[in-house]
């Protein structure tokens, strides 16, 4: 039972670009692909805690403002040869609106 | 088969590197010639014998010094015969016979026994635990021996001891030098030299009894102890002799082959029979014989020539330098340094530093070196030394070498770069600067790995790593235009940065996608390294036309503001020359009270920074900022930065112009400009130099009778002082030139190539050609940058905190009250 939320449409959003969403766990970060297609992560890098909504998007990957890590932003996996994982939330685009839903801290016993 | 049968047969005694060198010389001339089977003792492939000092220490492993695996063998169509002892040479039919008592033909036959350890006639030389220090199997011993006993002695104090003594201290053992006489490596070092190396030795925890002479080996059934000539006993659990090598010539000397201490060649490497060639330790040429490696390579390299039938190389003998393989010793010895009435000496002597230097002259020529402490500029001593160049010209400063000869400013990080093309870089093979350089260009190398694959520099002692790394960065980093294939931009093309704004230029192209449309990308859109760069070379290239791609800015330039580790940002305003005013500093307090600035700093160039401003509170702060009649400081631009100044005639009694006024004067014209990577300047009142104009981007030296123009200095991750650039009489001359020079580096900067680097690779005098003396030409440049200027003399900070530019940028797109 997947809960959307709606927070804003498309052209909200710069293409190979990202806005915030303020939450009360912390900021997620929304990305806009080049082919429109649209993600969310938490707003943490998973080296050092680096802003992701800061970085340059390309071919679906985000790098870090602070030292370039850089992110898948499918998975938020680190892309080899660097270790590490952002959560990722789920999103959708209807009629140009965005829809996000949030992933709650996993339990200790993941999987 | 048949082909086979028709070939000639190569037969190669010896397994070890100065046979197989030749072997492999030979392939690279005549890859068909000879069906080659090889005869080696040792149940190993080729390794590196020079190398077993690290082994012995732990710093490598066997598999590291490997040098020819058992598949290069089969892949050469070598047949290897590993284990197998040839114990005699039947030059009657022209056959060796094996110690199992096979008979093999040869056409060719070619002696690389080595050299065998002398071992002294003393009682007890052949008690368990006495060996030598000659191969993989010495070695295991050793390492062996260190993990259960705990006294070692080690006879012989010349290299190979001391790298012995050296490896079995680093295991954990007790370890004792005992040397015949009172200077340790006397056939390299002077008694100095021998001295400092001896106390960094012991200070290391090596014990040294010297001179003395060992007098026994004691023990029943393994070694207890070592008694000396003086009666006293030193407790030992291993014995490693290392007094010296005798060259391997039994097999030689039964077959009636001209022998003295080694196997006598002629200068094409050939032995009294004609059939007949050696190489290596085990032989004697113009009655010298040799130990190091380098001229081993040396004779494989004129040995393979003869052999493949080319016939004109010759070997001469070789001149020899060392170096001390024991980590955090830096020694370097090469040529005749014994006293003589014939010869001077020009000598440093820096006991507190560690630092000794004897160069050695004789006919206004360098004939010996000793370094101890600062072997920096052993090749380049050794050069001239086999140069025979004449060294009268820079004899004062001879000792201090060559970084104090030629420009300034280039040393350590450039030494390889002075060097000429024919100066070795790689001492244990012979491989000269001129190689590398032509290898690293034509077989596209970018990594020391590469470099040691194609050309062998750097793969045997490994210690001119260093020099070898400093010929691939100067080499790729340097006159990139006669390169055939040049490093790429990045990942996502092969093409190179010149590439690229070359095909803007000549294809017109006026948008990121059309670069790499047109160039092939491999990826869709980039990467945060190359899209930086086609936007900076866009927006140069087609200034006032080209829509700046926000999207491929790094966030400091999206945002006006430099990113902090926090996430907060930091905002410099500009103060034009570093001046200010009550009213302004009166606005930045007022901003800092106003949203709690946790931080005020003044930065290093004469302005002050608000650290730890929260994104959204950006535009707030610009207004303010604004309101007080201040802009954006550029403090996250690759741009103009700033122009620090000194106050100049305006107040300094020593001032000779205004130099305060010129500073702003210039940052007011060159404000806002974009550039590959950041641009610092300053203006000094006089040569005082109280800006620090010497160590910018381009700095201006005010003198009474005009202004001298500096540029390409650094004082960052580089130190480097700035080049002359021109002296002009006044300020608008002055103005122009900075200018003309800017656009310059504008147009031809690599994306976050510094000025100083752009200078290394294009030249100074190109520059100066360009800039200073072709008249019409830096109007022309003078004139692009002006026109550019008009586009982008918009305050940054002004559009986005009054007139709303990217106003998403600073707005959350939703605040969610759960989460």
């Amino acid at each position: 039972m997947t809960q959307w939320i709606e927070i804003g449409t498309l052209d909200d959003i710069p293409r190979l670009g990202s806005r915030v969403v303020r939450t009360a766990a912390g900021d997620i970060a929304v990305f806009r692909a080049n082919d429109d297609e649209v993600f969310a992560l938490d707003d943490r890098c998973p080296h050092k805690g680096g802003p992701l909504s800061q970085g340059i998007v390309h071919n679906k990957r985000v790098t870090c403002p602070l030292h370039n890590f850089v992110i898948e932003l499918k998975s938020g996996e680190a892309v080899a040869p660097d270790q590490g994982c952002t959560r990722a939330h789920p999103t959708k685009v209807e009629n140009g609106v965005v829809w996000l839903s949030l992933r709650q801290a996993a339990p200790a016993a993941a999987e | 088969m048949l082909e086979k049968i028709n070939k000639q047969k190569l037969v190669v005694i010896g397994n070890g590197m100065a046979g197989i060198r030749t072997v492999e010389t030979l392939l690279e001339r005549a890859p068909d010639l000879y069906d080659i089977t090889v005869f080696g003792s040792e149940p190993y492939g080729n390794y590196n014998r020079i190398l077993l000092s690290p082994v012995l220490s732990g710093e490598k492993s066997v598999d590291d010094i490997m040098l020819n695996t058992e598949q290069w063998y089969d892949d050469n169509n070598i047949s290897l015969r590993k284990g197998e002892t040839v114990v005699m040479i039947d030059r009657r039919t022209c056959e060796v016979v094996t110690a199992e008592g096979a008979r093999v033909p040869y056409d060719r036959l070619l002696i690389a026994t080595g050299s065998n350890p002398i071992i002294l006639p003393i009682p007890g030389k052949d008690l368990p635990g006495v060996i030598g220090f000659r191969d993989i199997h010495d070695v295991n011993s050793m390492v062996e021996a260190s993990n259960s006993r705990k006294h070692a002695v080690v006879i012989g104090g010349g290299l190979l001891g001391l790298e012995a003594a050296n490896g079995l201290m680093k295991r954990g053992m007790n370890v004792t030098v005992v040397h015949l006489l009172d200077c340790l490596m006397e056939r390299q070092l002077d008694p100095v030299a021998s001295g400092m190396l001896r106390k960094s030795l012991e200070e290391r925890g090596m014990v040294f009894k010297m001179p003395a002479q060992t007098q026994a080996i004691l023990g029943d059934d393994h070694v207890t102890a070592v008694r000396l000539a003086d009666g006293s006993e030193l407790p030992a659990d291993l014995v490693v002799m290392a007094v010296g090598i005798r060259p391997n010539i039994e097999l030689a000397r039964k077959a009636g082959i001209h022998c003295e201490r080694g196997i006598v060649v002629s200068d094409t490497m050939q032995t009294y029979d004609g059939r007949i060639y050696a190489v290596g330790e085990c032989v004697q040429h113009r009655r010298q014989t040799y130990g190091l490696v380098a001229p081993l390579f040396d004779q494989a390299k004129v040995c393979a020539n003869q052999l493949a039938m080319k016939g004109f190389a010759s070997y001469p003998g070789s001149v020899l330098s060392t170096k001390l393989k024991v980590t955090g010793i830096d020694l370097f010895s090469a040529g005749d340094f014994a006293p003589g009435a014939d010869k001077e000496e020009v000598v440093m002597q820096d006991a507190a530093r560690g630092v000794y230097k004897r160069i050695v002259l004789r006919d206004k020529k360098i004939v010996g070196a000793v370094l101890y402490g600062d072997t920096v500029d052993g090749p380049w001593y050794f050069q001239h030394l086999r140069d025979g160049t004449d060294i009268s010209q820079m004899r004062e400063r001879l000792v201090f070498g060559a970084a104090n000869l030629g420009d300034g400013g280039h040393a350590g990080q450039n030494s390889a770069a002075t060097m000429s093309d024919e100066a070795e870089i790689c001492g244990c093979n012979g491989v000269c600067k001129g190689t590398i350089v032509k290898a690293i260009m034509e077989k596209k190398l970018f990594t020391i790995d590469d470099v040691r694959a194609h050309t062998k520099a750097s793969s045997s002692c490994g210690s001119c790593t260093g020099l070898v790394e400093q010929v691939l960065a100067f080499t790729l980093g340097g006159d990139y235009s006669t390169a055939p294939k040049i490093k790429p931009m990045c990942k996502c093309t092969d093409h190179s940065h010149d590439d690229a704004r070359r095909v803007i230029i000549e294809q017109q192209l006026k948008t990121i996608p059309d670069v790499m449309k047109f160039m092939d990308w491999k990826t869709d859109n980039g990467c945060h390294s190359c899209r930086p760069a086609l936007n900076y070379y866009l927006l140069a290239t087609w200034p006032g036309e080209y829509r700046d791609d926000q999207q491929s800015r790094y966030i400091n330039e999206r945002v006006h503001a430099n990113i902090q580790k926090d996430g907060t940002y930091s905002v410099v305003p500009r103060m034009w020359g570093g001046v200010t005013t009550p009213g302004e500093l009166r606005a930045i307090a007022d901003v800092a009270d106003k949203f709690k600035i946790p931080t005020v700093k003044v930065t290093g160039g004469q302005r002050i920074d608000l650290l730890g401003v929260k994104k959204e509170d950006l535009p707030a702060v610009w207004a303010d900022l604004n309101d007080a009649g201040m802009v954006s400081g550029h403090a996250y631009a690759k741009g103009l930065r700033t122009v620090k100044t000194c106050v100049g005639s305006e107040w300094c009694r020593f001032g000779t112009q205004d130099s305060t006024g010129l500073g702003i004067k210039i940052e007011k014209f060159m404000w806002g400009s974009w550039t590959p990577a950041k641009v610092k300047l300053a203006v000094s009142g006089c040569p005082r130099n109280c800006a620090e104009a010497t160590c910018k981007d381009v700095g201006v030296i005010c003198v009474d009778s005009g202004y001298e123009i500096h540029f390409a200095g650094a004082a960052g991750l580089h130190i480097k002082g700035t080049e002359f650039l021109a002296k002009v009489a006044t300020e608008d001359e002055t103005l122009e030139v900075i200018c003309a020079l800017t656009q310059l580096y504008r147009e031809q900067g690599w994306y976050l190539e510094r000025m100083y680097k752009w200078c290394d690779r294009v030249g100074l005098d190109a520059i100066r050609k360009q800039v200073v003396d072709d008249m019409a030409n830096r109007k022309a440049l003078f004139g692009r940058f002006s026109y550019s200027q008009q586009f982008s003399q918009s305050d940054p900070w002004a559009e986005r905190a009054q007139r709303g530019v990217d106003r998403n940028e600073f707005v959350p797109l939703a605040e969610l009250e759960l989460a």
